[in-house]
C-alpha cells in the first residue's frame, strides 16, 4: 500500500482532465471557465509538488510558487474584465463577447 | 498504512468536489466546492513533505482567490439557470476529450513508472532544515530574479485590475482637494454697498 509518484500523476491527470472537461461544456459561463482554469493549474501543481517530493529537488516547490502568482493575477485580472463587461452589457454570455471588437 | 489511507481520503474528495465545480447548478456551490479542492489539495501537499505551499495555497487561493470569485458571483445579478443551457450539447464532444486526455495522462504515468515504483518519501528534509527554510534558502538566492518577476506580475496585474474597474461617473459630488485649497477670497467673497433703507434689491 504505499504511495508512489504515480498515485499523484494520476490524481494530477484527472484534475487536469476535469478542468478541459468544465472548460468544453461550461462553454456559455465565464466565471465556470475561470474556475476550471484554476483546476488545471492546480493539478500542474500537484505534479510539480509530486516531482519536487520524488526527486529530493526544492526547485518544484519554487516552480509552484510561480504557477501559483501567475493563477492568482489570472484570476483578478479575468474577474476584472468580467465585471466590466457586465457593466457594459448586462450579461456574461460568452457569445456576445465577439461584438466588443472596436 | 495511515499515510496511505489519508492519500486516498484526500485524492478521492478532491476529484469527487473538483468534478462537483464543473456540475453544479448554482455558482456559488461551485465556488464552495473550488474551496474545498483547493484545501484537499493542500493536505495532499501536506503528505508530500510541502508544508509551506499547502499554507500558501490555503492562504493565497481558499482565502484570496476563492473569496474573489464568490464576490463576483455574488455581485453580478446573472441569470445563471439561462447560461447553464447546452451543457447537454456539449457534452458528447467533451467527454470525448476528456477521456482521451485522461486515457493520455494516464498511460504517461504509468508507463514511465518503471523507475517511480519507490514509495515517496513524506516530509523528509535533508540536513534537518524545514521546508519553509528550505525553499527560503533557494527562493532568495537562485530563484530572485524569478522571485522578483514574479512580485512584477502581481504588480501589473493589480494595476490592471483597477484600470479595468475603476469608472468615473458624472454626476457624483466628489471632494476636490486642489480646487478646494486653490479657492481665493476674490472669487469666494463679493462685497456690495447697499444703500440705507432700500433692503438688497
Amino acid at each position: 500500500m504505499d504511495i508512489t509518484l504515480t498515485h499523484y500523476l494520476v490524481v494530477a491527470a484527472l484534475l487536469f482532465t476535469i478542468g478541459v472537461f468544465g472548460i468544453f461544456v461550461n462553454r456559455k459561463n465565464v466565471i465556470i471557465i475561470l474556475m476550471s482554469i484554476e483546476l488545471v493549474l492546480l493539478s500542474v501543481n500537484i505534479n510539480l509538488v509530486a516531482f519536487s517530493a520524488f526527486l529530493q529537488n526544492i526547485e518544484g516547490q519554487i516552480f509552484a510558487m510561480m504557477v501559483l502568482t501567475v493563477a492568482a493575477a489570472e484570476a483578478a485580472v479575468g474577474l476584472a474584465i468580467l465585471v466590466t463587461y457586465f457593466r457594459n452589457r448586462g450579461g456574461i454570455a460568452v457569445e456576445d463577447i465577439n461584438q466588443m471588437r472596436g | 498504512m495511515l499515510a496511505a489511507i489519508a492519500f486516498y481520503v484526500l485524492a478521492a474528495v478532491a476529484v469527487i468536489s473538483a468534478f462537483a465545480v464543473i456540475a453544479a447548478r448554482n455558482p456559488v456551490h461551485s465556488v464552495l466546492f473550488l474551496i474545498l479542492t483547493f484545501f484537499t489539495a493542500a493536505g495532499l501537499f501536506v503528505l508530500l513533505g510541502a508544508e509551506f505551499l499547502a499554507m500558501l495555497l490555503v492562504v493565497v487561493y481558499v482565502g484570496a482567490v476563492a473569496v474573489l470569485f464568490l464576490f463576483v458571483v455574488m455581485m453580478l445579478d446573472v441569470d445563471f439557470a439561462e447560461l447553464k443551457q447546452g451543457f447537454l450539447s456539449y457534452m458528447p464532444v467533451g467527454a470525448l476529450v476528456a477521456a482521451v486526455l485522461l486515457a493520455e495522462l494516464v498511460l504517461v504515468a504509468f508507463a514511465a513508472s518503471g523507475a517511480r515504483g519507490a514509495p515517496l518519501a513524506i516530509a523528509e528534509t535533508s540536513g534537518g532544515v524545514t521546508n519553509a527554510e528550505a525553499i527560503g534558502l533557494v527562493l532568495y538566492t537562485e530563484y530572485l530574479l524569478a522571485f522578483q518577476l514574479a512580485g512584477l506580475v502581481l504588480l501589473v496585474a493589480m494595476i490592471g485590475a483597477i484600470v479595468l474597474t475603476l469608472r468615473h461617473r458624472p454626476g457624483v459630488k466628489k471632494q476636490d482637494i486642489s480646487a478646494q485649497v486653490g479657492r481665493r477670497r476674490s472669487e469666494a467673497v463679493e462685497l456690495k454697498d447697499i444703500r440705507p433703507g432700500q433692503g438688497l434689491g
